[in-house]
């Protein structure tokens, strides 16, 4: 039994989301059935508007689906919680706190029922040592870098131990050379702290790299699954190395394929 | 909706100064080539722009004030007092403005001490009771809609037309003159804070759902720092308005202010206190104005708005 609940750590069975729009129902997914494994990471990608947030909202419970349903440890996902935490593609730090101060509202919430003071702080200042943000725990988001505050939202994400992490294009706001610094940093602490990942993309390179199992979705309206390819390369990855390996670059191609070759009408569907 | 933005006039006055100040490297670096005992030459003109553009058109304006005044003064032959004359009249009246002869006579100081007295218990009940009406009706959409109409219905009314239900209810002059206050006060703070909680950004109240926080820690944490430079506005519109309506209020209940007092040295046909009343209320409401805005400036971060 708990093997057939790790395998399908989140359960998405036949489920449709329907937007209600002043011009009428606009119909963003459609069929979707997906099981994430305990420890998996998975990439959502797609071309923009094919309803991937979408997905991730409906896995985080911000939104609920019109038909079918979401499991999340076999129980049905009814609203957001901390066990299913969520980075924000803005980071979404509130400014009138500090670094500290925003994971420990997180933290606070999850174990203030069971742990001292102590322990709470010790957590937070884990989770700030965790992404190497140590330095800047007094300092206000505007303080800091974009690079840095998403590295306090993802360490905000981690500290109230989630079952799930849910990522919504974490990286898409950041320069080319700090999102690939930080998707190594998200390698290893995934690779330490052993998370299911769910993470939304637009970047190929970055699926490949960070995922186990990349889900490839068709354009909106009525997106739905169109493929779900498996990364089965070995961990931990290198970027460097990898830029070479033939694996990688099937599997880079196998993406790209997908996207600019299937499901390259954007224009219409935008 | 008004939004939280703080301009003053004085901020649009001091940037011509900031404008002078980055084109004076430009001009010193023209004459860079020649020898440094050139530059303290290069940085007179600096002084006078500065003077130009920060000293000279304020006293410009009083200057032309001044001058229509004397003007009148002159044609009014005698009835309307001149510039330097009410000028002496000042120095008299600010030379004791706490004396006390009665409460029909009282010095300049009282009565505008007891005009702000009124104003603040008038505009801190509204306060007290406008800042969480304003943040139910921005939560909760049911009491916005029972609400907006009301508060769209009962705002355009003049503040003195319910100076008459105050003393009705209230069976005295000063109650129902901060009464008025409270009624004119309340408006801009309750609307100011629901639409400043209305425009939290929807990223801040998911990730308040995605930690499944109380609704305290929800409007301390979350809530009240975000709105906060809207509800600041709504006290800065507050506080203006209440000092705009207390000279009137007073005009008509009588007693110690200095609505009264204008309406008092009136009936004395003392029109020399009557100008120098309109510049201690100026000047009161200026620095009122000032001092919040600075609050309000202390208070608002970059990120709110972004």
């Amino acid at each position: 039994m708990n093997d057939v609940i790790n395998k399908k750590f989140i359960d998405i069975q036949n489920v449709e989301q329907t937007f209600k729009t002043p011009k009428g129902s606009f119909q963003a997914l459609r069929d979707i059935n997906l099981s994430v494994a305990k420890g998996e990471f998975v990439a959502l990608i797609g071309h923009s508007g094919c309803g991937k947030s979408t997905l991730l909202n409906l896995i985080a419970g911000l939104t609920r689906p019109t038909k079918g349903v979401l499991l999340c440890a076999n129980k049905e996902i009814a609203g957001p919680g901390p066990e299913r935490a969520v980075v924000f593609q803005n980071h979404s730090l509130l400014p009138w706190l500090t670094c500290y101060e925003n994971i420990y509202l997180g933290v606070e919430r999850v174990f203030s029922a069971t742990e001292s003071k102590a322990q709470l702080k010790a957590r937070t200042d884990a989770a700030l040592a965790l992404v190497s943000l140590t330095p800047a725990t007094s300092k206000r988001p505007g303080e800091i870098s974009g690079g840095m505050k998403q590295r306090v939202g993802i360490a905000r994400a981690l500290a109230m131990e989630p079952k799930v992490l849910l990522m919504d294009e974490p990286f898409g706001a950041l320069d080319a050379l700090t999102r690939a610094k930080l998707q190594d940093e998200l390698l290893s602490i995934v690779q330490k702290t052993e998370s299911t990942v769910v993470m939304v993309t637009h970047d190929v390179d970055e699926a490949v790299l960070l995922s186990d199992k990349i889900v490839m979705m068709t354009n909106g309206p009525s997106a739905t699954i169109g493929e779900v390819l498996s990364v089965n390369l070995q961990r931990p990855r290198n970027r460097v190395e990898l830029a070479e390996d033939r694996d990688y670059v099937h599997y880079r191609k196998a993406v790209i394929d997908f996207l600019y070759t299937r499901q390259a009408h954007v224009e219409k569907a935008a | 909706m008004v939004s939280a933005v703080f301009h003053t006039p004085l901020d649009a006055a001091a940037s011509p100064p900031a404008v002078a100040r980055t084109a004076a490297p430009a001009a010193s670096s023209t004459g860079a080539a020649t020898p440094k005992a050139d530059e303290p030459r290069a940085r007179v003109p600096l002084d006078l722009r500065w003077f130009w553009m920060r000293v000279l058109p304020p006293l410009a304006g009083f200057g032309v004030l001044v001058l229509i005044w004397e003007l009148i003064a002159i044609r009014s032959a005698g009835t309307f007092p001149a510039p330097y004359e009410t000028w002496l009249q000042a120095v008299k009246v600010f030379s004791d403005p706490f004396y006390s002869n009665g409460p029909n006579d009282q010095g300049v100081g009282w009565n505008v001490l007891s005009s702000l007295q009124r104003v603040a218990l008038g505009f801190g009940l509204a306060a007290l009771v406008g800042i969480p009406a304003g943040f139910a009706i921005g939560r909760f959409e049911f009491m916005s809609r029972m609400f907006n109409p009301l508060i769209s219905l009962l705002r355009p009314v003049s503040p003195l037309a319910w100076l008459p239900i105050g003393l009705l209810v209230f069976k005295g002059a000063n109650p129902a003159a901060i009464w008025t206050i409270f009624i004119c006060s309340i408006w801009p703070m309750i609307i100011n804070t629901a639409v400043g909680v209305q425009r939290v950004p929807s990223d801040y109240m998911n990730v308040a759902r995605v930690l499944n926080l109380s609704e305290w820690k929800i409007l301390t944490k979350i809530l009240f720092p975000a709105v906060l430079p809207y509800m600041l506005t709504g006290v800065r519109l507050a506080v203006g308005t209440a000092w705009l309506v207390i000279v009137a209020a007073e005009m008509l209940t009588g007693g110690v202010g200095i609505g009264f007092w204008v309406w008092d040295e009136w009936n004395n046909l003392n029109v020399k206190n009557i100008i120098i009343a309109i510049f201690v209320i100026g000047i009161v409401g200026l620095v009122l104005e000032f001092a919040l805005i600075k609050i309000a400036t202390a208070f608002t971060f970059e990120e709110v708005k972004s």
